[in-house]
Protein backbone atom coordinates (compact mmCIF):
# COMPACT_ATOMS: atom_id res chain seq x y z
CA UNK A 1 0.00 0.00 0.00
CA UNK A 2 2.99 2.25 -0.36
CA UNK A 3 3.17 5.51 -2.70
CA UNK A 4 -0.58 6.54 -1.23
CA UNK A 5 -1.13 10.20 -1.24
CA UNK A 6 -3.93 13.04 -1.81
CA UNK A 7 -2.93 16.26 -2.86
CA UNK A 8 -5.87 19.11 -2.90
CA UNK A 9 -5.01 22.50 -4.19
CA UNK A 10 -6.99 25.60 -3.41
CA UNK A 11 -10.28 23.50 -3.91
CA UNK A 12 -14.16 25.56 -3.99
CA UNK A 13 -17.18 23.35 -4.28
CA UNK A 14 -20.81 25.69 -5.34
CA UNK A 15 -23.94 23.29 -4.96
CA UNK A 16 -26.69 24.95 -6.69
CA UNK A 17 -25.65 28.62 -7.27
CA UNK A 18 -24.46 28.89 -3.46
CA UNK A 19 -20.39 28.61 -3.05
CA UNK A 20 -20.07 26.28 0.27
CA UNK A 21 -16.43 26.16 0.84
CA UNK A 22 -13.38 27.76 -0.99
CA UNK A 23 -9.54 27.88 -0.73
CA UNK A 24 -9.13 24.18 0.84
CA UNK A 25 -5.51 23.18 0.59
CA UNK A 26 -3.99 19.84 1.91
CA UNK A 27 -1.29 17.00 1.10
CA UNK A 28 -2.07 13.74 2.94
CA UNK A 29 0.98 11.29 2.69
CA UNK A 30 0.65 6.96 2.86
CA UNK A 31 -0.12 6.27 6.77
CA UNK A 32 -1.82 9.49 7.12
CA UNK A 33 -5.28 10.32 8.32
CA UNK A 34 -7.32 13.89 8.29
CA UNK A 35 -10.63 14.34 9.72
CA UNK A 36 -13.13 16.89 8.43
CA UNK A 37 -15.27 18.63 11.07
CA UNK A 38 -18.19 20.96 10.80
CA UNK A 39 -21.47 21.76 10.76
CA UNK A 40 -24.82 19.80 8.71
CA UNK A 41 -24.32 21.25 5.12
CA UNK A 42 -20.81 22.87 5.21
CA UNK A 43 -19.46 20.36 2.37
CA UNK A 44 -17.63 17.68 3.91
CA UNK A 45 -19.72 14.95 2.30
CA UNK A 46 -19.03 17.21 -1.11
CA UNK A 47 -15.48 17.47 -0.42
CA UNK A 48 -15.25 13.55 0.08
CA UNK A 49 -16.92 13.14 -3.46
CA UNK A 50 -14.82 15.37 -5.15
CA UNK A 51 -11.88 13.85 -3.60
CA UNK A 52 -13.49 10.73 -4.99
CA UNK A 53 -14.21 12.18 -9.01
CA UNK A 54 -17.70 11.70 -8.28
CA UNK A 55 -18.67 15.48 -8.52
CA UNK A 56 -16.86 17.91 -10.06
CA UNK A 57 -14.72 20.70 -8.28
CA UNK A 58 -15.95 24.37 -8.95
CA UNK A 59 -12.28 25.26 -8.78
CA UNK A 60 -8.91 24.34 -7.48
CA UNK A 61 -7.39 20.83 -8.29
CA UNK A 62 -7.35 17.20 -6.72
CA UNK A 63 -4.83 14.50 -7.66
CA UNK A 64 -4.65 11.16 -5.65
CA UNK A 65 -2.61 7.97 -6.04
CA UNK A 66 -3.80 4.51 -4.84
CA UNK A 67 -7.58 3.12 -5.18
CA UNK A 68 -9.94 4.49 -3.57
CA UNK A 69 -12.70 2.89 -1.79
CA UNK A 70 -15.87 5.39 -0.53
CA UNK A 71 -18.46 4.66 2.54
CA UNK A 72 -21.43 6.71 2.82
CA UNK A 73 -25.18 7.08 3.70
CA UNK A 74 -25.59 4.58 0.68
CA UNK A 75 -24.36 0.47 1.59
CA UNK A 76 -24.48 -0.49 -2.24
CA UNK A 77 -25.97 -3.73 -1.17
CA UNK A 78 -28.72 -5.17 -3.29
CA UNK A 79 -31.69 -4.76 -0.99
CA UNK A 80 -33.29 -8.06 -2.05
CA UNK A 81 -30.22 -10.50 -1.55
CA UNK A 82 -29.00 -12.01 1.84
CA UNK A 83 -26.34 -10.07 3.13
CA UNK A 84 -23.94 -13.02 2.23
CA UNK A 85 -25.30 -12.60 -1.75
CA UNK A 86 -24.64 -8.78 -1.98
CA UNK A 87 -21.22 -8.95 -0.02
CA UNK A 88 -20.44 -12.22 -2.63
CA UNK A 89 -21.26 -9.62 -5.78
CA UNK A 90 -18.62 -7.25 -4.84
CA UNK A 91 -15.96 -10.14 -3.55
CA UNK A 92 -16.59 -11.12 -7.45
CA UNK A 93 -16.02 -7.49 -8.53
CA UNK A 94 -13.00 -7.14 -6.29
CA UNK A 95 -11.63 -10.34 -6.77
CA UNK A 96 -10.74 -10.03 -2.83
CA UNK A 97 -11.29 -12.83 -0.37
CA UNK A 98 -13.30 -10.68 2.91
CA UNK A 99 -14.73 -13.91 4.81
CA UNK A 100 -12.16 -12.96 7.42
CA UNK A 101 -13.33 -9.45 8.49
CA UNK A 102 -17.04 -10.89 8.99
CA UNK A 103 -16.63 -12.42 12.31
CA UNK A 104 -14.83 -9.62 13.97
CA UNK A 105 -17.50 -6.89 12.16
CA UNK A 106 -20.11 -9.50 13.50
CA UNK A 107 -21.86 -10.30 10.53
CA UNK A 108 -21.22 -13.85 10.12
CA UNK A 109 -24.15 -14.90 11.71
CA UNK A 110 -26.56 -12.20 9.60
CA UNK A 111 -25.17 -13.57 6.12
CA UNK A 112 -28.70 -15.32 5.19
CA UNK A 113 -30.61 -12.18 5.78
CA UNK A 114 -32.04 -9.92 3.68
CA UNK A 115 -30.25 -6.48 3.44
CA UNK A 116 -33.49 -5.04 3.52
CA UNK A 117 -34.14 -6.42 6.80
CA UNK A 118 -30.54 -5.17 8.44
CA UNK A 119 -30.77 -2.51 10.75
CA UNK A 120 -28.82 0.98 9.76
CA UNK A 121 -25.60 -0.07 12.05
CA UNK A 122 -25.73 -3.23 10.86
CA UNK A 123 -25.62 -1.88 7.14
CA UNK A 124 -23.17 0.34 8.14
CA UNK A 125 -20.53 -2.76 8.98
CA UNK A 126 -21.79 -4.87 6.35
CA UNK A 127 -20.29 -0.83 3.75
CA UNK A 128 -17.06 -1.60 6.12
CA UNK A 129 -16.99 -5.12 4.86
CA UNK A 130 -17.02 -4.37 1.72
CA UNK A 131 -14.70 -1.67 2.03
CA UNK A 132 -12.54 -3.76 3.40
CA UNK A 133 -12.58 -6.55 0.45
CA UNK A 134 -11.96 -3.73 -2.00
CA UNK A 135 -8.55 -3.13 0.11
CA UNK A 136 -8.69 0.41 -1.43
CA UNK A 137 -5.24 2.51 -0.19
CA UNK A 138 -7.57 5.59 0.09
CA UNK A 139 -10.47 5.22 2.65
CA UNK A 140 -13.18 7.81 1.94
CA UNK A 141 -15.47 7.44 4.98
CA UNK A 142 -18.62 9.57 5.05
CA UNK A 143 -20.21 9.80 8.90
CA UNK A 144 -18.87 6.45 9.50
CA UNK A 145 -20.28 6.76 12.94
CA UNK A 146 -24.16 6.89 12.23
CA UNK A 147 -26.13 4.43 13.79
CA UNK A 148 -23.15 2.40 15.25
CA UNK A 149 -23.06 1.00 18.75
CA UNK A 150 -20.25 1.92 20.95
CA UNK A 151 -18.60 -1.73 20.51
CA UNK A 152 -19.24 -0.99 16.47
CA UNK A 153 -17.48 2.51 16.96
CA UNK A 154 -14.47 1.65 18.71
CA UNK A 155 -14.05 -1.35 16.05
CA UNK A 156 -13.97 0.90 13.02
CA UNK A 157 -11.91 3.48 14.88
CA UNK A 158 -9.35 0.42 15.40
CA UNK A 159 -10.08 -0.43 11.46
CA UNK A 160 -8.75 3.31 10.26
CA UNK A 161 -5.81 2.80 12.80
CA UNK A 162 -4.79 -0.58 11.73
CA UNK A 163 -5.07 0.80 7.92
CA UNK A 164 -3.18 3.52 8.33
CA UNK A 165 -0.59 1.90 10.30
CA UNK A 166 -0.73 -0.29 6.87
CA UNK A 167 0.44 2.43 5.14
CA UNK A 168 -3.33 3.31 3.99
CA UNK A 169 -5.24 6.97 3.82
CA UNK A 170 -8.63 7.92 5.91
CA UNK A 171 -10.34 10.63 4.84
CA UNK A 172 -13.46 10.80 7.20
CA UNK A 173 -16.07 13.40 7.22
CA UNK A 174 -17.68 13.59 10.30
CA UNK A 175 -18.94 16.44 12.82
CA UNK A 176 -18.87 13.34 15.68
CA UNK A 177 -15.20 12.80 17.43
CA UNK A 178 -13.27 10.05 16.03
CA UNK A 179 -10.43 8.68 18.01
CA UNK A 180 -7.21 8.12 15.64
CA UNK A 181 -3.89 8.64 17.34
CA UNK A 182 -2.06 11.36 15.05
CA UNK A 183 -5.23 11.70 13.19
CA UNK A 184 -5.07 15.97 11.50
CA UNK A 185 -8.58 17.96 11.72
CA UNK A 186 -9.42 19.98 8.96
CA UNK A 187 -12.37 22.50 10.47
CA UNK A 188 -14.52 23.04 7.08
CA UNK A 189 -15.87 26.25 8.49
CA UNK A 190 -12.64 27.96 8.57
CA UNK A 191 -13.19 27.85 4.51
CA UNK A 192 -16.94 28.89 4.26
CA UNK A 193 -17.45 31.12 1.61
CA UNK B 1 -12.74 -6.22 -18.32
CA UNK B 2 -14.44 -9.84 -18.32
CA UNK B 3 -13.55 -10.58 -15.31
CA UNK B 4 -15.94 -7.67 -14.27
CA UNK B 5 -18.70 -8.20 -16.98
CA UNK B 6 -19.74 -12.01 -15.77
CA UNK B 7 -20.73 -10.91 -12.37
CA UNK B 8 -22.33 -7.65 -13.79
CA UNK B 9 -24.09 -9.89 -16.28
CA UNK B 10 -25.25 -12.34 -13.41
CA UNK B 11 -26.57 -9.89 -11.31
CA UNK B 12 -28.50 -8.01 -13.99
CA UNK B 13 -30.17 -11.32 -14.75
CA UNK B 14 -31.01 -12.07 -11.63
CA UNK B 15 -32.76 -9.20 -11.01
CA UNK B 16 -34.57 -8.78 -14.17
CA UNK B 17 -35.29 -12.39 -15.62
CA UNK B 18 -35.58 -14.13 -12.26
CA UNK B 19 -36.67 -10.85 -10.58
CA UNK B 20 -37.89 -11.81 -6.91
CA UNK B 21 -40.18 -8.80 -5.94
CA UNK B 22 -40.17 -7.05 -9.22
CA UNK B 23 -41.99 -10.38 -10.91
CA UNK B 24 -38.87 -10.33 -13.18
CA UNK B 25 -39.83 -11.54 -16.88
CA UNK B 26 -43.23 -13.34 -16.07
CA UNK B 27 -45.14 -10.37 -16.07
CA UNK B 28 -44.63 -8.27 -18.96
CA UNK B 29 -44.91 -11.59 -20.84
CA UNK B 30 -48.37 -12.03 -19.33
CA UNK B 31 -49.47 -8.73 -19.79
CA UNK B 32 -48.28 -9.85 -23.39
CA UNK B 33 -50.30 -12.83 -23.47
CA UNK B 34 -53.36 -11.14 -22.35
CA UNK B 35 -53.08 -8.22 -24.54
CA UNK B 36 -53.09 -10.97 -27.68
CA UNK B 37 -55.90 -12.64 -25.94
CA UNK B 38 -58.19 -9.65 -25.58
CA UNK B 39 -58.10 -8.22 -28.96
CA UNK B 40 -60.31 -10.54 -30.45
CA UNK B 41 -62.44 -10.27 -27.90
CA UNK B 42 -62.44 -6.20 -28.97
CA UNK B 43 -62.80 -7.00 -32.95
CA UNK B 44 -64.55 -9.55 -33.05
CA UNK B 45 -64.50 -13.23 -34.36
CA UNK B 46 -63.81 -12.33 -37.96
CA UNK B 47 -61.00 -14.49 -38.88
CA UNK B 48 -59.28 -12.56 -41.81
CA UNK B 49 -59.65 -9.49 -40.29
CA UNK B 50 -57.58 -10.82 -37.23
CA UNK B 51 -55.40 -12.50 -39.40
CA UNK B 52 -54.66 -9.74 -41.56
CA UNK B 53 -54.22 -7.17 -38.34
CA UNK B 54 -52.65 -9.97 -36.00
CA UNK B 55 -49.21 -9.48 -36.88
CA UNK B 56 -49.44 -5.61 -35.71
CA UNK B 57 -51.33 -6.46 -32.86
CA UNK B 58 -48.14 -8.57 -31.63
CA UNK B 59 -45.41 -5.90 -32.53
CA UNK B 60 -47.95 -2.91 -30.26
CA UNK B 61 -48.08 -5.67 -27.73
CA UNK B 62 -44.14 -5.93 -27.80
CA UNK B 63 -43.70 -2.53 -27.40
CA UNK B 64 -45.61 -2.27 -24.47
CA UNK B 65 -44.55 -5.29 -22.70
CA UNK B 66 -41.18 -3.85 -22.96
CA UNK B 67 -41.78 -0.56 -21.21
CA UNK B 68 -43.42 -2.54 -17.88
CA UNK B 69 -40.04 -3.00 -16.30
CA UNK B 70 -38.32 0.75 -17.51
CA UNK B 71 -38.29 2.14 -13.40
CA UNK B 72 -36.33 -0.67 -12.31
CA UNK B 73 -33.88 -0.86 -14.87
CA UNK B 74 -31.14 1.87 -13.79
CA UNK B 75 -32.54 4.11 -11.12
CA UNK B 76 -32.77 1.57 -7.84
CA UNK B 77 -28.64 1.04 -8.57
CA UNK B 78 -28.55 5.09 -8.71
CA UNK B 79 -30.32 5.47 -5.65
CA UNK B 80 -28.50 2.45 -3.62
CA UNK B 81 -24.91 4.22 -4.56
CA UNK B 82 -23.90 1.48 -6.67
CA UNK B 83 -23.31 3.51 -9.85
CA UNK B 84 -20.76 5.50 -7.66
CA UNK B 85 -19.24 2.37 -6.72
CA UNK B 86 -18.51 0.89 -10.15
CA UNK B 87 -17.20 4.25 -11.27
CA UNK B 88 -14.47 4.23 -7.98
CA UNK B 89 -13.55 0.71 -9.25
CA UNK B 90 -12.99 1.84 -13.17
CA UNK B 91 -16.20 0.58 -14.37
CA UNK B 92 -17.42 2.93 -16.35
CA UNK B 93 -21.17 4.06 -16.93
CA UNK B 94 -21.16 2.37 -20.46
CA UNK B 95 -20.32 -0.66 -19.73
CA UNK B 96 -22.86 -1.45 -17.33
CA UNK B 97 -25.24 0.36 -19.20
CA UNK B 98 -24.00 -1.94 -22.41
CA UNK B 99 -24.11 -5.21 -20.14
CA UNK B 100 -28.21 -3.98 -18.35
CA UNK B 101 -28.92 -4.04 -22.45
CA UNK B 102 -27.67 -7.47 -22.96
CA UNK B 103 -29.71 -8.27 -20.18
CA UNK B 104 -33.15 -6.52 -20.76
CA UNK B 105 -32.89 -8.03 -23.50
CA UNK B 106 -32.21 -11.49 -22.44
CA UNK B 107 -35.40 -10.71 -19.89
CA UNK B 108 -38.03 -9.64 -22.62
CA UNK B 109 -36.96 -10.33 -26.28
CA UNK B 110 -36.75 -14.25 -26.41
CA UNK B 111 -39.82 -15.10 -24.05
CA UNK B 112 -41.61 -12.93 -26.06
CA UNK B 113 -40.76 -14.76 -29.12
CA UNK B 114 -41.75 -17.82 -27.41
CA UNK B 115 -45.01 -16.21 -26.17
CA UNK B 116 -45.79 -14.70 -30.08
CA UNK B 117 -46.37 -18.73 -30.81
CA UNK B 118 -49.81 -19.02 -28.35
CA UNK B 119 -50.53 -15.20 -29.37
CA UNK B 120 -50.47 -16.41 -32.72
CA UNK B 121 -52.31 -19.29 -32.82
CA UNK B 122 -55.41 -16.74 -31.14
CA UNK B 123 -55.04 -14.45 -33.80
CA UNK B 124 -55.23 -17.25 -36.47
CA UNK B 125 -52.14 -16.19 -37.96
CA UNK B 126 -50.87 -18.39 -40.74
CA UNK B 127 -47.17 -20.32 -40.50
CA UNK B 128 -45.90 -17.64 -43.22
CA UNK B 129 -46.84 -14.03 -41.27
CA UNK B 130 -45.76 -16.14 -38.05
CA UNK B 131 -42.11 -16.43 -39.21
CA UNK B 132 -42.24 -13.03 -40.54
CA UNK B 133 -43.07 -11.84 -37.08
CA UNK B 134 -40.61 -13.62 -35.16
CA UNK B 135 -37.71 -12.69 -37.60
CA UNK B 136 -38.88 -9.49 -36.80
CA UNK B 137 -38.92 -9.21 -33.29
CA UNK B 138 -35.64 -11.09 -33.41
CA UNK B 139 -34.47 -8.06 -35.28
CA UNK B 140 -36.31 -5.47 -33.81
CA UNK B 141 -36.27 -6.63 -29.97
CA UNK B 142 -32.62 -5.48 -29.29
CA UNK B 143 -33.20 -1.44 -30.52
CA UNK B 144 -36.31 -1.38 -28.19
CA UNK B 145 -34.24 -3.27 -25.19
CA UNK B 146 -31.63 -0.46 -26.29
CA UNK B 147 -34.09 2.63 -26.39
CA UNK B 148 -35.59 1.44 -22.77
CA UNK B 149 -32.41 1.52 -20.94
CA UNK B 150 -31.56 4.36 -22.79
CA UNK B 151 -35.04 6.11 -21.29
CA UNK B 152 -34.57 4.73 -17.89
CA UNK B 153 -31.21 6.49 -17.50
CA UNK B 154 -32.42 9.64 -18.83
CA UNK B 155 -35.57 9.49 -16.59
CA UNK B 156 -33.90 8.45 -13.30
CA UNK B 157 -34.44 10.52 -11.10
CA UNK B 158 -37.10 12.90 -12.14
CA UNK B 159 -40.39 13.42 -10.56
CA UNK B 160 -42.76 10.77 -12.76
CA UNK B 161 -40.13 9.55 -13.92
CA UNK B 162 -41.38 5.18 -14.99
CA UNK B 163 -44.71 7.30 -16.22
CA UNK B 164 -42.62 10.15 -18.48
CA UNK B 165 -40.10 7.28 -19.27
CA UNK B 166 -43.54 5.33 -21.20
CA UNK B 167 -44.01 8.30 -23.37
CA UNK B 168 -40.74 8.71 -24.31
CA UNK B 169 -40.22 5.34 -25.48
CA UNK B 170 -42.99 5.23 -27.43
CA UNK B 171 -42.44 7.60 -29.93
CA UNK B 172 -38.86 6.55 -30.23
CA UNK B 173 -40.15 2.78 -31.04
CA UNK B 174 -41.76 4.23 -34.07
CA UNK B 175 -39.16 3.38 -36.65
CA UNK B 176 -38.95 -0.42 -35.28
CA UNK B 177 -42.52 -0.57 -35.15
CA UNK B 178 -43.19 0.97 -38.44
CA UNK B 179 -40.75 -1.46 -40.67
CA UNK B 180 -41.26 -4.20 -38.26
CA UNK B 181 -44.78 -4.15 -38.68
CA UNK B 182 -44.61 -3.06 -42.39
CA UNK B 183 -42.99 -6.44 -42.71
CA UNK B 184 -45.62 -7.92 -42.23
CA UNK B 185 -47.52 -6.80 -45.77
CA UNK B 186 -45.62 -5.07 -48.51
CA UNK B 187 -42.20 -4.66 -46.91
CA UNK B 188 -41.71 -7.90 -46.81
CA UNK B 189 -37.59 -8.97 -46.55
CA UNK B 190 -36.68 -5.25 -47.10
CA UNK B 191 -39.10 -4.28 -43.71
CA UNK B 192 -36.87 -6.69 -41.55
CA UNK B 193 -34.02 -5.11 -42.77
CA UNK B 194 -35.00 -1.57 -41.93
CA UNK B 195 -36.06 -3.08 -38.83
CA UNK B 196 -32.42 -4.55 -38.03
CA UNK B 197 -31.18 -1.17 -39.42
CA UNK B 198 -32.95 0.80 -36.32
CA UNK B 199 -32.09 -1.80 -34.14
CA UNK B 200 -28.29 -1.62 -34.65
CA UNK B 201 -28.54 2.15 -34.71
CA UNK B 202 -30.27 2.35 -31.27
CA UNK B 203 -27.70 -0.41 -29.83
CA UNK B 204 -25.08 1.72 -30.80
CA UNK B 205 -25.95 4.18 -28.58
CA UNK B 206 -27.32 3.47 -25.70
CA UNK B 207 -24.09 2.85 -23.70
CA UNK B 208 -23.20 6.32 -24.60
CA UNK B 209 -26.17 8.31 -24.14
CA UNK B 210 -27.11 6.10 -20.82
CA UNK B 211 -23.46 6.27 -19.67
CA UNK B 212 -23.63 9.80 -20.23
CA UNK B 213 -27.03 10.36 -18.52
CA UNK B 214 -26.10 8.29 -15.42
CA UNK B 215 -22.98 10.89 -15.15
CA UNK B 216 -25.34 13.89 -15.46
CA UNK B 217 -28.01 12.53 -12.60
CA UNK B 218 -24.86 12.22 -10.28
CA UNK B 219 -24.21 16.00 -10.27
Amino acid sequence: MQGASIAIDDLACRRGDRLLFRGVSLRLAAGQALQITGSNGIGKSSLLRIVAGLAPAFAGTVASAGAIGLVDERPALDPALTLGGALAFWRQIDGGDDERHLARLGLDSLLDVPVRYLSTGQKKRAALARLLGQRAEIWLLDEPLNGLDSHAVALTEALAAEHCASGGIALIASHQPFALAGMQVLPLADFAA
Amino acid sequence: MSGRFLPLLKRDLARLLLGGRGGGALLPILFFLCVAMLYPFAVGPDAPLLARTGGGVIWVAALLAAILPLDRLVEPDIDLGLFDQWALRGISEELVISVRVLAHWLSFGPPLMLAALPAAALLGLDGDSLLTVEIGLLAGTPGLAALGVTVAALTAGLRGGAALGGLLVIPMAVPVLIFGAGSLGTGGESGLALTAAASLVLLAIAPFAGGAAVRAARG
